[in-house]
């Protein structure tokens, strides 16, 4: 990557701001954030677990071509999923800016510091390997699915996503260790820009401040991450030509509002997710994707609606899952079924939902079965079917129907509201908070259908 | 109930439900500085949603997005039917 990176140009000008260090990309000449010790590191398969987003970000521009394998921990993977991440990925070496015991790996034999203080690095690193980078996803168990991808599949080309005129000052709202920041990263360091980090730690209103004082040009997040936006008072620090929505449904709303608020910009929303890659970014302003994209020959990236859902096939999607599973990343012509159902109506597709009624609160996944588990798990519980309801500011919420094992009649509310409230306290124990109930409705039954499992509906 | 009262209300129910702490309700209250994160504004977006049958937020661009809670309660204000 590094020569990549060297060969878009200008070093000295450009660099990676984070909230609290910066870099600049010249200093990488002659710099190292591995203190030196790169070339322990050389052939191996590394997980990169930092704290920050730039010390992960040094640490994959020099471990590029020289790992084996790079494995992306984004920062908010259960410290309890570290030992079986590192397991499927045979991971022999860990490179962090935490102690090894914070980092969740005291028992790897190698272990390196990285930090955004470079040392002097001797020599020029030279390229061995064809290096692997995995990254982590949600699965249906809780526990994630490590995905493989390479350097070329992350960074290819896309149509109608060659923009760049100006010397671009990139900035995400997602964090670069998923893929929807990973992208504006390479984008930035191959393409010639630089970049402005974001940081868990930071206000929405200081982010965009930050974001605004290095000039930011292009910028890019969910829907959700920009309904926070348009509600901070520092909306209009930022005066960006071009601005992104990603990782969940871009409705006809939030696509208004980010016009009304930055009138100049060029405004587009893409598909893509960890698996298939990038599908497409549409710049028209209107929600969905036009029907043409799925007739369109020659295009690097193919589409196609079967069974409802959309599948992507293009040298940008992943290369497999890693581990014993065995299933299966694309169908037999090399198709990713996104699992994301979309429906025609005129000449464009609209996103309705996904399979298996996965809701994405903001940006999270959430598969019903994980909190239904939880719900019937109550000992009045006969069954439950955790659903969506759309949400203008985080695009979905979580909501449940119950069915109550012997239901109380109308005198008996206060022992409703009270079954209510410890169903909600059993969830609160158990999950994560966007994976709590909203709301719960109790129902008298529900439909199941012929295969003796719950009607799902897509939306 | 007023429109202000019942968005009062739903602020107060839900920082106690999450366990939040909530900022003095003033009308210049910053709503990003409320004590409040996104998934307590998309709770008390809905179920206001269902006490008042209007969701300003879905509704197609003509306002800007509220700020402060003073702008919040407008934006319901004008909204509601």
């Amino acid at each position: 990557m590094w020569d990549a990176v060297r060969a878009a140009g200008a070093l000295a000008e450009r660099a990676l701001w984070g909230a609290e260090a910066s870099v600049r990309l010249g200093e990488l000449e002659r710099g190292s954030s591995l203190g030196g010790r790169l070339e322990e590191l050389r052939g191996r398969s590394v997980l990169v677990a930092t704290g920050d987003q730039l010390t992960a970000a040094l640490a994959l521009i020099e471990l590029d071509g020289v790992a084996r394998r790079l494995v992306l921990c984004p920062p908010d993977l259960p410290r309890k999923v570290v030992p079986f991440v590192m397991a499927t990925a045979a991971v022999d070496a860990v490179v962090s800016d935490r102690d090894a015991l914070e980092a969740g790996a005291a028992s790897v034999g190698t272990f390196v510091t990285c930090s955004a203080r470079l040392a002097p690095a001797s020599s020029e690193p030279a390229g061995s390997h064809h290096t692997e980078w995995i990254l982590l996803t949600s699965g249906t168990t809780g526990v994630p699915k490590l995905v493989v991808h390479t350097l070329a599949s992350l960074a290819g080309p896309i149509d109608g996503d060659r923009l760049l005129t100006v010397p671009a000052v990139w900035s995400t709202f997602y964090d670069i260790r998923r893929y929807g920041g990973l992208q504006i990263l390479l984008r930035a360091l191959l393409g010639g820009g630089s970049l402005v980090l974001s940081s868990a730690a930071e206000s929405t209103a200081d982010f965009l401040i930050r974001a605004g004082a290095r000039g930011v040009t292009h910028l890019s997040g969910t829907p959700s991450h920009w309904r926070r936006a348009l509600m901070s008072p520092s909306a209009h620090r930022i005066a960006p030509h071009y601005v992104r929505l990603s990782g969940e449904i871009a409705d006809q709303a939030i696509l208004d509002h980010v016009r009304a608020c930055y009138p100049g910009a060029r405004i587009a929303h893409a598909f893509a997710s960890t698996e298939a890659g990038v599908g497409f970014v549409v710049d028209d302003g209107l929600a969905g994707f036009p029907a043409s994209l799925l007739t369109q020959r020659g295009a690097e990236v193919e589409l196609k609606v079967e069974e409802g859902s959309l599948r992507i096939r293009s040298a940008r999607t992943a290369i497999r899952y890693l581990g014993s599973s065995g299933e299966p990343l694309a169908d037999r012509d090399g198709f990713v079924d996104t699992g994301d159902i979309v429906e025609l109506r005129g000449a464009r597709y609209h996103f309705v939902g996904r399979r298996g009624g996965i809701i994405n609160v903001g940006g999270l996944k959430v598969h019903p079965e994980e909190v239904e588990a939880v719900i019937n798990g109550h000992p009045q519980v006969q069954m439950s079917v955790v659903r969506t309801r759309k949400n203008a500011i985080t695009g979905a919420l979580v909501v449940a129907d119950v069915v109550l094992r012997t239901a109380p009649d109308s005198a008996e509310s206060g022992r409703v509201a009270e079954l209510e409230r410890e169903i909600l306290q059993r969830c609160r124990d158990a999950l994560p908070r966007h994976k709590v109930p909203a709301a719960i409705r109790f129902v008298r039954f529900l439909g199941v259908a012929g295969t003796g499992k719950v009607v799902r509906q897509h939306a | 109930m007023s429109v202000r009262a019942s968005v009062l209300a739903q602020f107060e129910r839900v920082a106690q439900e999450q366990k939040k702490t909530l900022a003095p309700l003033t009308d210049d209250l910053v709503l990003l500085e409320s004590g409040l994160d996104s998934l307590c504004l998309a709770i008390i977006v809905a179920e206001l949603e269902d006490a008042l049958g209007v969701d300003p937020f879905s509704a197609a661009a003509g306002a800007e997005f509220p700020v402060t809670l003073g702008d919040f309660i407008e934006f319901y204000e004008h909204a509601a039917p």
